[in-house]
């Protein structure tokens, strides 16, 4: 039977803190707009008619920034892209500003991506601080974070939780390994969070150098062993990107070595259960952290989890936007 | 829980001595075999020209095209493609109310292109679903002709929508409940006003 009682979110910031029925909403809201989709000629929803969505990015994107805004663009909403190197940024406005000048320019939503960890939270209490104060518009205005710094990436998570619940039935008791550069992945922060409420096991695998402070308070187990923890036979392997960009320091001794022992070669991979899924959040370093031979084989979802993104986003959109504001 | 279609007034508590049953488990049956044979007579689904395709509304009006389509086919031998379209993300209420969940929307493989498409739900009230409906199936193609069959015909349309067949008119008040029961989904057949 359709609840009425919506699902309770005001701005999706984080998967830390998101409530299983939250997730299990959202997840099953994508199915729905897969749903909605397939077959047809017109691939246009008019849900989110005369609502304006707004992805201001500090960072460089293409995946994520596209995919937000075709989500939007089939739900009919007006998409704006605000980027940080053509906008009053590059003229020295602070993220406050720029926050607040959007929303009063009629922005219902914003999508953030910004190099610092907490800047969309930052700019969600700001905006609702602000509140009705502009004129003409709605008053709410919605934040996603679309990633920030080494911190969070939901909807990342979301769309490989998607694709893992679409390959393997379920998410509840799998087991999913997630391996390479924790310390700077927010793919894996918010991944190891949001796999963890719906119910899987998470071994989180790295060299000890690349593991967070503090990672012993996140519901995972740690390895510095990709072949034992592929010997466990786990359901799904997520590679993650080694980010040379945010690696100021010595993390591993060669990309070689690195390659070596965290790499998921087309040996590792014949290891692995007939089932499990490889993902990767892309963009992939081919013969460093993956194979290009596995990451084109028929067990890499990688095409999976880019299609699954744009129905995870018109989710997280149409929860966002398209009832009555959450008081 | 039974499919409501609540009044304006939104209050909707149903008291337990208000209630009043407007079909038996045995009525149903007999109106939808009624609505089955109207709908055969009107689009000739065994040799007409055009394919008829039954479209449930979700969630009992999926059910209701299924049983529909079932009938028909026992008395005509025609196999009548069903399926379910979900309006939800067409409705014009959306912004006045908590997000809903989506419900499931699956064609026929045929399509429905140039075929007799007739939408089947319920409880036909306000006529917003079924003008939502309208909309949704304007993006999946062009059929040649639309009708709505409903079970119950509550009254207070907003809108310029009647229904081609209505299995029972049903005066009501604006904040009286219509309760359809489906054993699909409640476990037993009947519909109630309270």
């Amino acid at each position: 039977m359709s609840t009425s009682t919506g699902i309770g979110l005001r701005h999706l910031l984080s998967t830390e803190g998101l409530r299983r029925e939250q997730a299990e909403a959202l997840l099953d809201t994508a199915a729905g707009m897969e749903q909605a989709l397939t077959g047809r000629a017109v691939r246009k929803l008019p849900t989110l008619r005369g609502r304006t969505v707004v992805t201001l990015f500090y960072e460089n994107s293409t995946r994520t920034r596209v995919s937000f805004e075709v989500a939007g663009k089939w739900m009919s909403a007006d998409t704006i892209n605000v980027s940080a190197s053509a906008s009053s940024v590059s003229k020295g406005e602070s993220l406050r500003d720029t926050a607040a000048t959007l929303g009063a320019a009629g922005a219902d939503c914003l999508i953030v991506r910004h190099p610092a960890s907490g800047a969309p939270h930052r700019i969600a209490a700001w905006l609702d601080r602000v509140g009705h104060s502009h004129l003409g518009g709605e008053g709410h205005v919605a934040v996603v974070n679309a990633g920030d710094g080494t911190h969070e990436h939901p909807t990342q998570a979301l769309l490989d939780a998607a694709t893992l619940r679409g390959r393997l039935g379920r998410i509840e008791g799998a087991h999913v390994a997630i391996v390479g550069d924790v310390l700077h992945s927010r793919v894996a922060r918010s991944n190891a969070h949001l796999l963890a409420t719906l119910g899987a096991r998470v071994t989180l695998v790295s060299p000890p150098t690349l593991l967070p402070v503090g990672v012993g308070d996140w519901p995972v187990t740690t390895s510095h062993d990709l072949d034992a923890t592929i010997a466990t036979g786990p359901d799904a392997v997520m590679m993650l990107r080694v980010q040379a960009e945010r690696m100021h320091g010595a993390f591993f001794p060669s990309a070689r070595e690195y390659a070596v022992r965290f790499g998921l070669s087309q040996q590792r991979a014949d290891r692995l259960p007939d089932h499990a899924v490889v993902l990767h959040p892309g963009p992939a370093v081919r013969g460093m952290e993956i194979a290009s031979s596995v990451a084109d084989s028929g067990r890499a979802a990688i095409a999976e989890q880019v299609t699954a993104g744009v129905h995870v986003r018109m989710a997280v959109l149409y929860h966002l936007l398209a009832g009555e504001d959450v008081a | 829980m039974p499919s409501r279609r609540r009044g304006a007034s939104g209050s909707g508590g149903a008291s337990a001595e208000g209630e009043r049953e407007l079909l038996s488990a045995a009525d149903l049956a007999r109106t939808v075999a009624r609505v089955a044979h109207e709908i055969i007579e009107r689009t000739a689904p065994d040799g007409g020209t055009a394919p008829v395709v039954l479209l449930g509304l979700p969630t009992r009006g999926t059910y209701l095209a299924r049983r529909l389509a079932e009938r028909i086919g026992e008395i005509t031998g025609a196999v009548v493609p069903t399926g379910t379209l979900d309006p939800t993300l067409y409705r014009d209420d959306l912004r006045l109310r908590p997000t809903r969940a989506l419900a499931e929307t699956e064609l026929p493989p045929g399509g429905i292109d140039d075929a007799v498409v007739v939408l089947v739900d319920d409880v036909l009230f306000s006529g917003r679903t079924v003008r939502a409906a309208l909309d949704a199936l304007r993006d999946h193609g062009r059929p040649r002709a639309v009708q709505l069959a409903v079970l119950v015909d509550r009254g207070h349309r907003e809108l310029p929508i009647r229904a081609d067949y209505v299995g029972k008119n049903v005066p009501t008040n604006r904040s009286e409940d219509v309760a359809v029961r489906l054993v699909e989904v409640d476990g037993e057949d009947g519909v109630s006003l309270r």
